[in-house]
């Protein structure tokens, strides 16, 4: 399920790895259309002589505030420079040196420049390239525009996943030996976000309800740098490359909050920065409405646009009638990355054998309370491949079970019987605004007790509003109405289970800040949050952190 | 020019077939896309209607649509940028219209994959190193390499309005990109795959094409070359004919 790197990643490794292997691959979308193609920075690889594992696991692992697994972190880095070659091979033009030799650029966090990119299209242009790896196989068949409704599971095994086939509308039913999650995050139940409109957790959600748990889902990535007003990103690599961020005094002011890295700090650090600023009645003001804002400033490092940073300069000439080069970029903290998913191990493996997850959509946890910079795309790729092997090997020693019948009948009527026939008057896409805003301001980069208990109460109302909506698009043909409806209905779950998990996390770590309990606790949330679904909401449970080499320490950058 | 709302005209197609078109007003004040306006009309106004988009940022390649005339994706056309208060949103030509806004891209994937898209190697599986390429070799192919597979340029192109079995330019674009790769060894196969009736011969270098990519490929400079790829790759295919 998913088209994006990992899922295609996940794809050719299956069929790589075993000849007899046919791989079926659901999106929602085209497949080149997936929000991975957004990934601009780069991608962390340990390649030069002068870096080394332990330094690049020591920089995700401190930059997860100590959140992630760190065996998991271990054996992730030390699968990654063999995807960079793999891809270099496929055709994925990575940005070189003059001798021919893949670049590498310095990343917010990193303490060794060590982000593979391609200018700063890093994630379009691998996934051209793993996309025309895939056309090489016949034996990966595309369902393009196939939408992922439900999973089911039975007797502890995968059994059919319910689609939707937009073009025609016919409820289509999928039976495989094993299932792959790779349906990205869910950054779209935020209105400003980073996040392409079809960034829905789709995959979180039908997971979550088929009763696989997720894992951290209270931690959700602020990007620091969404341009104004639209939320497109501006890649952190426009810092990297020595980008400055000004207030409205027009001053640099990251020293006061990360005095060695300043710019390069990592996102959590640089959005409450900006966000600080901002209340402190230093944002900027402009010709964008209400809306405060900090400058991002390149006009310095004018001569590195055209090679270096050519996509977001292109950005801010189209959408913002900007020249890069002669004045500042208006950005602002935006939802980017879940660092929450379907909780996986090491082996991509959730708790129902057969099925796995890779990419956004999972949560091993290498990223833990906050994912680095370049720390995605390369998860993509390494965990893309384990999961698309470990599929293959699961799907070479079990058959197809038979299909449950009762739930494929119990989804349709669901659909057809329930979600289009209500009729109640209210609007999907007022739901989903509603949901946005909540989420903007109560569960952003500053939160507090309060103002998650009134997100839980609004998203507790907007469920309700929900089982009294109205789809007016009674077509069957590309219904996407409908579509939205089913989106909404999963980002109603996952706002609950992230407002949630934040109200219980009193504590703060990485990306979730809580203003009313502003230090970390280890003594107490040194721990994963694991929710599980139940028909009154998630149970949450917490599960430990595995350390291996670094202790916790004070995370000063 | 000096109204506030935008008034959009969008052809329409429902489940049976039947063609119509629906007229919307949006206020200036609440977009500033066409996508934008797509969006509210569709939020606010009538939930009935049916488009792709997804990342709103140019480089997914979803929100193909014609604007006023003109192949344009939606995402990155400034409503004022028109010059008009009036805004026809159509879809694009040239592929079979599934509902409203929505066409059958299937074509244009079918037609990308005949011209082997992909780097050819005879090392296969070793991946233990990288493989060496200047920025001079890479940029041989860059250009080649930003397509986006927003089917515009089939769109513009009065060819594949007429013949529906040319490739078109962005499967004869790819071809070139893969073939201007120092990493690629399969350019002898790609050339034979597309050396037929439905390559290179049909282009009439109009132009249309590289006028509206939104991504500044200019596919038809890559057809010319590629022609010229094509000859040679026919001239030493007769010369060691004859040596036989």
């Amino acid at each position: 399920m998913g088209g994006g790197l990992a899922g295609l990643r996940a794809a050719i490794a299956a069929v790589e790895s075993n000849g007899e292997i046919t791989v079926g691959l659901v999106s929602k979308l085209y497949p080149l259309r997936s929000h991975s193609v957004a990934a601009e920075g780069g991608t962390s690889a340990v390649l030069d002589p002068e870096d080394n594992f332990d330094l690049h696991s020591y920089d995700t692992i401190k930059g997860s505030d100590y959140l992630a697994d760190q065996d998991a972190v271990e054996e992730f880095v030390k699968l990654v420079p063999e995807q960079i070659y793999t891809t270099d091979h496929w055709g994925c033009p990575w940005s070189r040196a003059e001798d021919g030799r893949i670049s590498q650029r310095d990343f917010g966090g990193l303490s060794f420049p060590r982000a593979v990119f391609a200018a700063d299209k890093t994630g379009f242009h691998v996934m051209q390239t793993l996309y025309s790896r895939c056309l090489m196989y016949d034996r990966i068949h595309f369902y393009n525009e196939y939408f992922a409704t439900s999973i089911s599971v039975d007797s502890n095994r995968f059994n059919a996943m319910t689609t939707i086939n937009l073009r025609t509308g016919e409820y289509t039913i999928f039976q495989s030996k094993s299932l792959i999650l790779a349906a990205g995050g869910g950054g779209r139940m935020y209105r400003f976000s980073t996040c392409a409109h079809s960034t829905t957790g789709d995959g979180d959600a039908i997971a979550y309800r088929a009763g696989i748990p997720l894992k951290d889902m209270e931690f959700v990535q602020f990007h620091p740098t969404g341009l104004v007003p639209s939320g497109i990103l501006i890649t952190e690599a426009a810092r990297a490359e020595g980008g400055y961020l000004r207030n409205s005094e027009g001053k640099r002011f990251m020293e006061h909050y990360a005095p060695t890295k300043l710019e390069e700090a990592p996102r959590d650090i640089v959005s409450r920065a900006m966000m600080w600023e901002i209340e402190a009645g230093r944002g900027v003001r402009g010709g964008y409405g209400n809306i405060e804002y900090i400058n991002l400033d390149l006009t310095h490092i004018a001569d590195k646009l055209e090679e270096r940073l050519p996509m977001i300069t292109d950005i801010a000439r189209k959408f913002n009638n900007i020249d890069a080069a002669e004045g500042p970029i208006p950005v602002r903290p935006a939802t980017h990355y879940t660092m929450g998913g379907v909780s996986v191990g090491i082996g991509t493996e959730t708790v129902v054998p057969g099925v796995f997850g890779a990419g956004e959509n999972a949560s091993i946890s290498i990223h833990g309370a906050n994912r680095l910079g370049s720390n995605s795309t390369n998860e993509c790729l390494a965990l893309g491949n384990v999961a698309g092997k470990k599929a293959a090997e699961f799907a070479s020693s079990h058959g197809i079970p038979d299909l449950n019948h009762d739930k494929i009948r119990e989804e349709e009527k669901r659909l057809w019987e329930d979600i289009m026939r209500r009729d109640g008057g209210e609007n999907v896409a007022a739901i989903r605004s509603d949901l946005g805003h909540t989420m903007d301001v109560n569960v952003g980069v500053f939160k507090t007790g309060e103002k998650l208990e009134s997100a839980i109460k609004t998203i507790y109302e907007l469920k309700e509003r929900y089982s009294r909506i109205s789809i007016q698009d009674k077509s069957n043909v590309f219904n996407t109405e409908l579509q939205w409806a089913l989106e909404v209905g999963y980002m109603l779950d996952l706002a609950e289970i992230v407002a949630k998990g934040a109200f219980e996390r009193k504590e703060s770590r990485g990306a979730h800040y809580r203003k009313d309990f502003p230090k970390r606790d280890d003594d107490n949330f040194l721990k994963h949050t694991i929710a599980t679904y139940t028909r009154d909401g998630p149970r949450l449970e917490y599960s430990p952190v595995r350390i291996t080499k670094w202790q916790p320490a004070e995370r000063v950058y | 020019m000096s109204g506030n709302e935008y008034e959009f005209t969008i052809k329409r197609k429902d489940d049976h077939g039947k063609v119509s078109y629906s007229d919307y007003s949006v206020p200036k004040d609440r977009i500033s896309t066409v996508f934008e306006g797509l969006l509210y009309i569709k939020e606010n106004l009538d939930q009935t209607l049916s488009m792709r988009y997804s990342c709103t940022m140019e480089i997914c390649g979803s929100c193909a649509v014609e604007v006023n005339g003109k192949p344009k994706m939606a995402c990155s056309t400034i409503a004022s940028s028109l010059k008009t208060d009036k805004i026809r949103v159509e879809p694009i030509r040239h592929f079979d219209v599934i509902k409203d806004l929505v066409v059958d891209l299937d074509s244009f994937f079918d037609k990308y994959r005949k011209g082997l898209p992909y780097i050819i190697r005879e090392d296969y599986g070793d991946y233990s190193s990288e493989l060496l390429q200047t920025p001079e070799q890479f940029q041989k192919y860059e250009q080649y390499s930003m397509c986006i597979k927003c089917g515009l340029c089939m769109a513009a192109c009065p060819i594949v309005g007429t013949d529906e079995d040319y490739l078109g330019p962005a499967s004869l674009t790819a071809v070139l990109r893969y073939n201007l790769d120092s990493r690629d060894e399969g350019g002898k196969y790609r050339l034979e795959a597309i050396g037929t009736e439905e390559g290179t011969s049909r282009c009439h270098y109009a132009g249309e094409c590289s006028e509206v990519c939104p991504k500044g490929v200019d596919p038809s400079s890559a057809i010319q070359k590629l022609r010229w790829q094509v000859f040679k790759h026919e001239i030493s295919g007769l010369i060691r004919g004859r040596r036989k």
